[in-house]
């Protein structure tokens, strides 16, 4: 398809702050979310879980659970089917150990049952013969020779020989010479830095009510953040052609690229199958951390160059990610992303993904890009202090801009990346001074954000109201954006519009809400959606007056004459065109269906202020500013909403969340008590600074602003602590113990 | 003919080169005869790539047209959260 250009124009209702249409309904409970769904007869679904972290499965006995009174339905990998497809097949895997348990808490069996306590029950009549297995949860011992084996045969054709059998895959981005840029280097830094694997931290735990019909037709309903994806995925592994089930999302509490994939979806489904009833199931928090996706945990070693008026001449990475037990092609996104603020002749970086006996990996938020860009920043940061140069100045005279040929290959057409430094650098946070013991940091961001597959209905209600119907579930505000649009396109007051999110028998296929990409494409489709029904409104008045279609355009809201031509005629507003719609040809509605492309890559700069505690070790944030190229803000507050999340998750990761895994390989703190999420009274309010660059791909300007957020945190925060406690760490998180240890050791 | 920049890791299946050269009107016609030429390509752009047009990233667009002179870089897949 041809881009989408942007086109300048005054806007009447983008970028205003609206109501959001979903407000009501959460704050007084009504909203339905995963667990809220119920069907007569349902059943309670429960998933037995492996104990071990690496175990091979000789046999399950189930004969004494389905005995239990109340059990209806009793099933292991065996129940399903064994997908041709790899990608599907791992997925499948995931969700029920096949052979071989991977990781403590993966899935060997599940239960229905008539209620919750007998389904307990019945789990522990399940009697599983495990053949305990040498585990590795560490990525840095997996990659070596003679580490344990997760999977054996799994590395792709890019994995040179020699390498452990966990490696399985291998990349390389870059260009230049690094030697000879770090020849001509003042002074050069190489540091080793760690990363732990982190969870989204989404409120709402995972649940679906999966209801198997006896003609082979299915309904699912499940909290998600891409109900045609789950429709994708299940019924492949249910061996059921798409258009016979349908899935339909809830309301959903979170996702942050978490719930992109299935974890006990399919197993409902084949419970229920099994069954001839609705199944339920609802994960525990426990659950939700042992075997739902974390992001990757990463080893990196990185090497960087400047001379002493702060020029980089080279920089090189490598990157050592784990997905967990499958699999995973996250370290290929943080490797292009690593270096991509900066101009560099000559730039490479290596990447390896490693098995671990670890959860299977599942996205968040601008996936591998963290971590890469936080050990790349913090090298950055220590150079400055070398060379006492000014962060910010530093980056300006590095950073990419137009005609940079980026780090990952293209050169850079517009980027926003100088400007949010410039407005960074004249903010007054920047400036304000600092108390004895207070340090100050500063990172970069860098996301590449993307379109893809949108399908938006647009319907006109004869008493010129409009219902947009889209498929993407609403994660972060794109109902009121995707209404905005439409209500600027067609010149109508934003309430008069009302959108949902269909299910997957409604419309066609979505892509999953992620990428950053659904106000960008679904705003997009719908824009386009607006403009087919403006065609036709255009068409219907030229009939009444008796004029040509082309002699009627559409202006505030109504069709007129285009020109004194075209005869003189009063405007004939959309709420008359559509009250007699029926005696005109018919309803009236637009519809645009079309893969987007043209997301255009997103930048951030964040500055942030702390002080250690150096006799507990604790990092208290003091201020916090965001910086973000957003395009043009479609609904400012929810573009600042994203800016702040992404903040408090980043900083969150940097201070205080780690999955902590035991001698044994099993996972220490499956729990908020244990795993620590920021609260806010653990946060000072953190402050905002859209610009808006306007994105030439789209015809509103408009740019994806949902992941680049969490990217600078990690850096921003260590370079921070760097500076208040004089000690540099180089693995996150920088959680007190660790920080008074490294106090304690620099005397 | 078209240039086309690889990532580093695929020299190894382009006969030890980072950027070559097939005759191509459009992303497919594009992959199709890189896949051709290097077979070795084959299972990578089986599995996903993305296309770097003059600096715009695709992601699956078969038809986009490509001028001689256009910068076209091949990425993986792009993947988001």
């Amino acid at each position: 398809m041809s881009l989408d250009e942007y086109t300048r124009r005054e806007f009447k209702q983008v970028g205003t702050r609206v109501r959001r249409p979903d407000g009501v309904d959460k704050v007084t409970g009504r909203a339905m979310y995963g667990a809220d769904a119920t069907a007569p007869g349902m059943l309670t679904g429960r998933i037995l879980r492996s104990p071990h972290a690496h175990a091979r499965i000789r046999s399950i006995a189930t004969s004494a659970a389905e005995a239990l009174p109340g059990v209806k339905a009793v099933i292991t990998s065996a129940d399903l089917s064994v997908p041709e497809d790899e990608f599907i097949r791992d997925v499948q895997d995931n969700c029920m150990a096949r052979g071989k348990a991977l990781y403590d808490g993966h899935a060997v069996a599940a239960v229905a049952a008539t209620d919750a306590a007998t389904a307990r029950a019945a789990l522990k009549l399940i009697k599983v013969d495990y053949e305990p297995l040498p585990h590795v949860t560490d990525v840095d011992v997996a990659i070596r020779p003679g580490a344990p084996v997760v999977q054996e045969g799994r590395a792709l054709e890019n994995v040179p020989a020699g390498m452990s059998a966990n490696v399985t895959s291998h990349s390389e981005f870059g260009h230049g010479t690094p030697a000879e840029g770090f020849a001509r280097a003042d002074k050069i830094i190489e540091r080793s830095f760690r990363t732990a694997a982190t969870h989204q931290g989404y409120i709402e735990p995972h649940a679906c009510l999966a209801s198997y019909a006896a003609d082979g037709k299915a309904d699912l309903w499940c909290c998600t953040q891409g109900q045609f994806f789950v429709r994708t995925l299940c019924s492949a592994i249910m061996g059921m052609e798409a258009s016979q089930l349908r899935v339909t999302a809830s309301e959903i509490g979170g996702g942050f690229g978490g719930k992109t994939t299935v974890f006990i979806e399919p197993v409902a489904l084949a419970l229920s199958r099994k069954a001839g009833r609705p199944v339920k199931i609802v994960m525990t928090r426990d659950e939700v951390f042992r075997a739902t996706g974390p992001t990757v945990s990463t080893s990196m070693d990185i090497k960087i160059g400047m001379t002493s008026d702060g020029r980089i001449t080279a920089g090189e990475a490598h990157l050592r990610y784990s997905g967990g037990a499958f699999p995973c092609g996250t370290v290929d996104m943080g490797g292009q992303a690593a270096f991509a603020a900066y101009d560099l002749e000559h730039v490479r970086t290596f990447g390896w993904n490693v098995l671990t006996n670890r959860p299977k990996e599942a996205a968040y938020r601008a996936p591998g890009a963290p971590q890469a860009i936080y050990a790349v920043e913090s090298v950055i940061d220590e150079l400055c202090q070398h060379f006492g140069l000014d962060p910010i100045d530093v980056r300006l005279k590095n950073a990419a801009k137009k005609g940079t040929k980026s780090s990952y290959g293209p050169t850079f057409p517009d980027i926003g990346l100088v400007a949010t430094l410039e407005a960074a650098k004249k903010h007054p946070h920047y400036s304000a001074p600092l108390k004895d013991g207070q340090g100050r940091g500063i990172s970069c961001g860098f996301w590449f954000n993307f379109g893809g597959n949108s399908c938006v209905s647009l319907n006109v209600n004869t008493d010129g109201t409009i219902g947009v119907t889209e498929g993407n579930p609403d994660i972060g505000g794109s109902r009121a954006s995707i209404s905005l649009m439409a209500a600027e396109e067609l010149g109508i007051p934003y309430d008069r519009v009302r959108t949902i999110v269909a299910d997957t028998s409604s419309l066609g296929y979505n892509d999953v809400t992620d990428g950053s990409r659904v106000t960008f494409a679904v705003g997009l489709a719908t824009i386009k959606a607006a403009r087919a029904a403006i065609r036709l409104m255009c068409e219907r008045a030229a009939k009444i007056w008796g004029i040509d279609a082309e002699a009627v355009e559409w202006k505030d809201g109504a069709a007129v004459p285009a020109g004194p031509n075209a005869g003189k005629f009063p405007p004939m507003s959309l709420a008359e065109i559509a009250a007699v719609s029926f005696e005109t040809g018919g309803p009236i509605a637009g519809h645009h269906e079309v893969n987007v492309d043209g997301a255009g890559v997103s930048f951030g700069v964040h500055i942030v202020d702390v002080e250690v505690d150096k006799e507990t070790g604790a990092t208290k944030v003091l201020r916090y500013t965001v910086f973000q190229d957003a395009g043009k803000a479609v609904h400012p507050s929810y573009v600042e909403g994203q800016m702040q999340g992404g903040a408090v998750q980043g900083i969150g990761w940097a201070l205080n969340e780690e999955y902590i895994y035991g001698a044994d390989g099993r996972l220490q703190n499956p729990g908020f008590l244990d795993y620590r999420v920021p609260v806010a009274s653990d946060l000072p309010m953190i402050d905002t600074v859209i610009l808006e660059i306007p994105n030439p791909g789209h015809p509103y300007g408009v740019r994806g602003v949902g992941e680049t957020g969490i990217v600078p945190p990690l850096a921003a925060l260590s370079n921070a602590v760097s500076r208040s406690a004089g000690i540099r760490l180089c693995e996150l998180p920088m959680s007190p113990p660790r920080v008074l240890k490294a106090l304690t050791g620099a005397g | 003919m078209v240039k086309v920049r690889l990532w580093g890791s695929l020299r190894q299946a382009a006969d030890g080169k980072t950027e070559v050269e097939v005759e191509a009107r459009n992303f497919k016609e594009l992959l199709d005869r890189l896949a051709a030429t290097y077979p070795g390509l084959e299972p990578q752009i089986r599995r996903g790539v993305s296309l770097s047009l003059d600096g715009v990233i695709y992601r699956e667009a078969w038809f986009t047209e490509i001028r001689p002179d256009a910068e076209v870089v091949l990425m993986p897949y792009m993947t988001g959260g």
